[in-house]
């Protein structure tokens, strides 16, 4: 079972019904056993830092994200949430890749949010990117970014370099939405299913 | 580098896809599920799906099949119609919609774009704008879904432009009125106009007849996405032939 966290965002069931057509079954849920004892977790998100930090406060699911011991994959504010501070409020994530997310600054042929489909570029071979071409396109939105890092598997550019892809043992990320990017995300999507739990 | 994107538009009446010249005498093009697939299989970048009817009707859009398209495709999409309190947009949201896009709502009453941003984030929201030029002057239209509702509003595009993106909306499509419908090209001057005055997305809607317009919209200007719809249903313009023309023009899509 994959238990897919409900910090509360909208659009959530966009993740449940990919994983539906990939054949797996989730849960959508804040219970922090089912969580705990999950195959695989999923912290999806869109909105903003402060108030998704502030629910998982309130659910108690600050320190049971912490310890999770399973394969673990945020999405898009999700995947923010796994740095440590939001230029958002100045607000403290979860800090689990201890670098600091950054805010977009808008310029002539660079609106702000980053809307739209971009490429990934492979920063380290990964499991995830089994079978997803160099130069995939995947579908981003998002005005706050997480800089590259040692744990940035890929990268993506627009005006800046910015983490598309973080991994580390079972803490994984993505800031696109891989269940809005076609085939290349259900791709990223399966190679995380097919992870060993 | 970020793909200049190509987004099909499905105007929806009574659940099926139609579609006028200048807003007006709708000819049905067919099923909304059928269509939207045809469209995510041929690698069009996004889906925007507009109740026509909806704000000047007083009504809300029939949700059944935003579930049934979120279910199926795996690309994004956007939801407009008659969008007015936050409870309608969490529903469409909660659906599975990507966006929501909100046009005379937003003229009734402007504070609804903030509101509408603080509790979905300003990347869920946004701003349609109808805009006719009149001589010198570009003015913002109100329940253009109905010709017999059809009025101006007291705004100014870029102004009213301007003020969505204050109050919160992440991206615009700026309908051309002039220009919908009649297939002579993007109304590139006042899209550039528009575009420089905000930092927000701008999608161009109304005019595109031929693969040259897409791309002069493009070379012109730097508004981030194309919006067609009749030629996209009719097949005039298939979106792979398009997507592939625009790269050998080097213009970035994604092919």
């Amino acid at each position: 079972m994959i238990a897919i966290i409900d910090s509360g965002g909208a659009n959530i069931a966009s993740v449940q019904f990919a994983l539906e057509r990939l054949g797996a079954e989730s849960v959508l849920t804040k219970d922090v056993k089912i969580i705990q004892s999950a195959d695989k977790v999923l912290l999806p998100g869109v909105g903003a830092a402060p108030i998704a930090m502030q629910n998982l406060a309130e659910y108690e699911l600050i320190d049971c994200i912490r310890s999770l011991t399973q394969p673990v994959m945020g999405i898009c504010l999700g995947m923010q949430l796994l740095f440590a501070v939001s230029p958002e409020g100045n607000t403290p994530l979860l800090g689990i890749f201890d670098a600091d997310c950054e805010t977009f600054t808008p310029a002539q042929g660079r609106s702000v949010p980053h809307m739209g489909w971009n490429r990934l570029s492979k920063q380290q071979d990964h499991p995830l990117l089994a079978g997803v071409d160099e130069g995939a396109h995947v579908y981003f939105v998002h005005s706050y970014f997480a800089p590259v890092t040692a744990q940035t598997i890929a990268a993506t550019n627009y005006g800046d370099d910015f983490t598309a892809i973080v991994a580390e043992n079972n803490f994984m990320g993505c800031q696109f939405h891989p269940e809005k990017s076609g085939l290349v995300g259900a791709q990223i999507l399966r190679n995380f299913l097919e992870m060993p739990s | 580098m970020l793909t200049k994107r190509i987004i099909a538009c499905l105007d929806v009446k009574d659940g099926r896809v139609v579609k006028g010249v200048q807003f007006r005498n709708h000819v049905d093009m067919g099923d909304i599920l059928e269509l939207s697939q045809r469209y995510a299989d041929e690698g069009v970048d996004e889906l925007v799906f507009y109740d026509i009817t909806a704000s000047s009707d007083g009504r809300v859009v029939d949700k059944s099949w935003v579930n049934q398209i979120a279910r199926r495709i795996n690309i994004p999409f956007c939801v407009a119609g008659g969008i007015r309190t936050i409870a309608d947009a969490k529903a469409i949201l909660n659906d599975g919609a990507d966006k929501i896009s909100v046009n005379s709502p937003a003229l009734e009453r402007p504070e609804f774009i903030s509101e509408l941003a603080a509790t979905f984030g300003t990347q869920c929201v946004v701003a349609g704008i109808d805009s006719r030029r009149e001589g010198d002057k570009l003015q913002v239209y109100q329940y253009t879904g109905d010709e017999t509702k059809t009025i101006k509003s007291k705004r100014d595009t870029v102004s009213w432009a301007r003020e969505v993106t204050r109050l919160g909306a992440g991206e615009i499509v700026l309908n051309c009125m002039n220009n919908d419908g009649v297939r002579q090209g993007y109304d590139i001057d006042q899209l550039a106009a528009v575009r420089a005055a905000v930092t927000v997305p701008v999608i161009a809607s109304g005019g595109a007849g031929d693969y040259v317009h897409f791309a002069d919209l493009f070379r012109q200007s730097d508004i981030d996405g194309a919006l067609a719809a009749s030629v996209f249903h009719s097949g005039k313009i298939p979106i792979p032939t398009l997507k592939a023309y625009l790269k050998s023009e080097s213009i970035e899509v994604r092919v």
